[in-house]
């Protein structure tokens, strides 16, 4: 059975009758077990359109579901739940309510490329989990996950700085995911990694913490990455129609939303 | 005409934001092992971080952008041809703006754009060879050159050399690969081999060359990373290799990071080392662990490398 199938034989979508006779044959059991009848009638059409709107989606329509990337994944070899082919199948045809189900495991990517260097077509589906990942946050269907936090803070280091100092992405990520720095397997790499080293050269790595490193003369290279980057949210909004679901979201809560705005 | 040997003999230096912190080892064994070859480098002038994954994911023309600085810095206030980096992740990302510039009009148009508001020359596709350490040595020195040069060796040292994901995938940003004798290959990578078989290595048959160790996820997906890690470690192991050898910052902090966490919250200890090559390489020309920076990694070889005869 194709996977995209596999959806209509989960267990909610099987009916098994005890005791059927159908034109005089009973079919009772294990012949009586039927997939339901279903109308999907919930595709969002502009799906396609607006994975290809994000960074790394461009390709995805050009995908012939040879299965590849699926085949050549590494994290799907440790997590066969994680696996592109259908994902991009998903996006093509439609079916949000589908990957939704997959929603907590798609950000776990690991960029290796296996996929892209695979695919026949140009798809770049290392993109497309990319993009699917953006969507799937920018439409609210999941918090920002771990990676994009990470990615968050790393990039705010090099739009502000020029460049990153470790230590300080390390600290600040587990800060904004509530981790403690207090893990034995943590400790342990500190330890060993302290071990031979010179007092100098701690002291370098200590300061390097407080005092970021810097490239001299970024102050114009920042102002045009801020400037890029207000205006490219601005044209991904717009084309998932995040304006128009916000202000459908006020219209529906009606009342409440006017009520709240008379009080404040 | 200028040979591949005459242009590397003088390259502009492209460390990168690791090689200044965890890499530190990786930066100073690179440098070293330049001055013991006879090799220049020009640190890049003002660099900035190539974008790395992190910024990718954020908008892959930024990190295009980001990189082409670094280009344009070389090319036009240095005047230099070649940019050598040692970092997989500032290798790639190069290569991958260079591509972009030279294929994808919308690039062209976000560098050109970020740069002139920036204050800085647009970088042009072509005005730089962005190449890796490996090729530097390989194009520069070369295998027979390498062994000329030897003071020590590594006197059969089993090594599993581990290349990564960056430095050959996707196929299409490396256009000088798969070229036949003497180029190196994106699909079973050997210049490390190359390398370190001339400096006395035995080279063990490790199929996991070119597997992921999950660096991108190394610490917001970390029981991920330390399963990939773990995989690579006991597949090291069981190839015969004493010495796992690494390219890339990433990748060596991974291994080194998910060997101790796989010990310490998984119970599975490993005993390989692991080691960048430049490392090995400088051992084997006669410079100390220390001028090499083996007390800088976190996995403890020196017993080990001095009982070999190694260090």
């Amino acid at each position: 059975m194709p996977i995209h199938e596999q959806s209509l034989i989960r267990p909610e979508n099987l009916t098994t009758h005890d005791q059927l006779v159908v034109d005089g044959v009973d079919v009772s059991g294990h012949w009586s077990t039927f997939i339901q009848t279903r109308v999907v009638s919930d595709y969002n059409e502009a799906m396609q359109d607006e994975i290809a709107a994000l960074p790394g989606g461009e390709n995805v329509h050009r995908c012939w579901q040879c299965g590849s990337c699926t085949n050549s994944c590494t994290v799907n070899a440790i997590n066969p739940e994680f696996n592109p082919r259908h994902w991009i199948y998903l996006v093509r045809i439609g079916m949000e309510s589908e990957i939704l189900r997959d929603k907590d495991i798609i950000w776990q990517c690991v960029s290796c490329n296996k996929c892209t260097y695979a695919c026949p077509r140009d798809v770049v589906p290392e993109g497309v989990m990319k993009a699917l990942s953006h969507w799937l946050e920018l439409k609210g269907h999941v918090k920002p996950s771990p990676s994009m936090v990470f990615d968050e803070v790393f990039s705010e280091q090099v739009f502000q700085h020029g460049k990153i100092e470790e230590g300080r992405v390390m600290q600040r990520f587990f800060k904004r995911t509530g981790q403690s720095l207090n893990q034995p397997w943590l400790i342990e790499m500190i330890k060993r990694m302290l071990r031979h080293l010179p007092v100098g050269m701690l002291t370098k790595l200590g300061l390097a913490t407080l005092v970021a490193p810097r490239t001299s003369g970024w102050s114009g290279a920042r102002a045009a990455i801020e400037e890029y980057v207000h205006e490219q949210e601005h044209k991904r909004r717009r084309a998932l129609g995040l304006d128009a679901l916000i202000e459908a979201a006020k219209r529906d809560a009606g009342p409440a939303t006017a009520g709240e705005g008379a009080r404040s | 005409m200028t040979t591949a040997k005459d242009k590397y003999q003088k390259v502009a230096y492209y460390p990168g934001c690791a090689l200044e912190g965890t890499a530190h080892s990786y930066n100073r064994s690179t440098q070293q092992v330049g001055k013991a070859l006879g090799l220049d480098l020009v640190e890049v002038k003002n660099w900035n971080c190539c974008g790395a994954m992190e910024v990718k994911n954020i908008d892959p023309k930024l990190q295009t952008y980001l990189s082409s600085r670094v280009m344009a810095i070389a090319a036009t206030e240095m005047k230099m041809d070649v940019v050598m980096a040692p970092c997989n992740g500032c290798y790639h990302n190069l290569k991958k703006a260079e591509y972009d510039l030279a294929h994808d009009p919308t690039s062209v148009e976000v560098v050109d754009r970020l740069s002139q508001k920036a204050g800085h020359a647009t970088y042009q596709a072509g005005q730089v060879e962005t190449i890796h350490a490996l090729d530097w040595i390989m194009h520069g020195i070369g295998e027979d050159g390498l062994k000329q040069r030897l003071k020590g060796s590594l006197q059969g040292l089993k090594v599993a050399n581990y290349y990564g994901c960056m430095y050959t995938r996707p196929r299409h940003i490396f256009p000088e690969k798969d070229k036949g004798p003497g180029t190196e290959s994106t699909f079973k990578p050997h210049f490390m081999d190359d390398l370190l078989g001339a400096a006395g290595a035995v080279n063990v048959e490790f199929p996991l060359k070119t597997a992921c160790c999950g660096g991108a996820h190394t610490l917001s997906d970390s029981d991920t990373s330390t399963k990939l890690v773990l995989n690579i470690l006991r597949t090291a192991e069981a190839a015969g290799a004493e010495v796992i050898a690494t390219e890339c910052p990433t990748c060596h902090s991974g291994l080194e990071m998910h060997q101790v966490r796989a010990e310490k919250k998984f119970n599975q200890p490993t005993k390989v080392k692991i080691l960048y090559f430049t490392q090995l390489l400088g051992l084997a020309l006669g410079l100390s662990p220390r001028e090499v920076g083996v007390h800088e990694n976190i996995s403890d070889s020196l017993a080990f490398l001095r009982e070999k005869g190694i260090a």
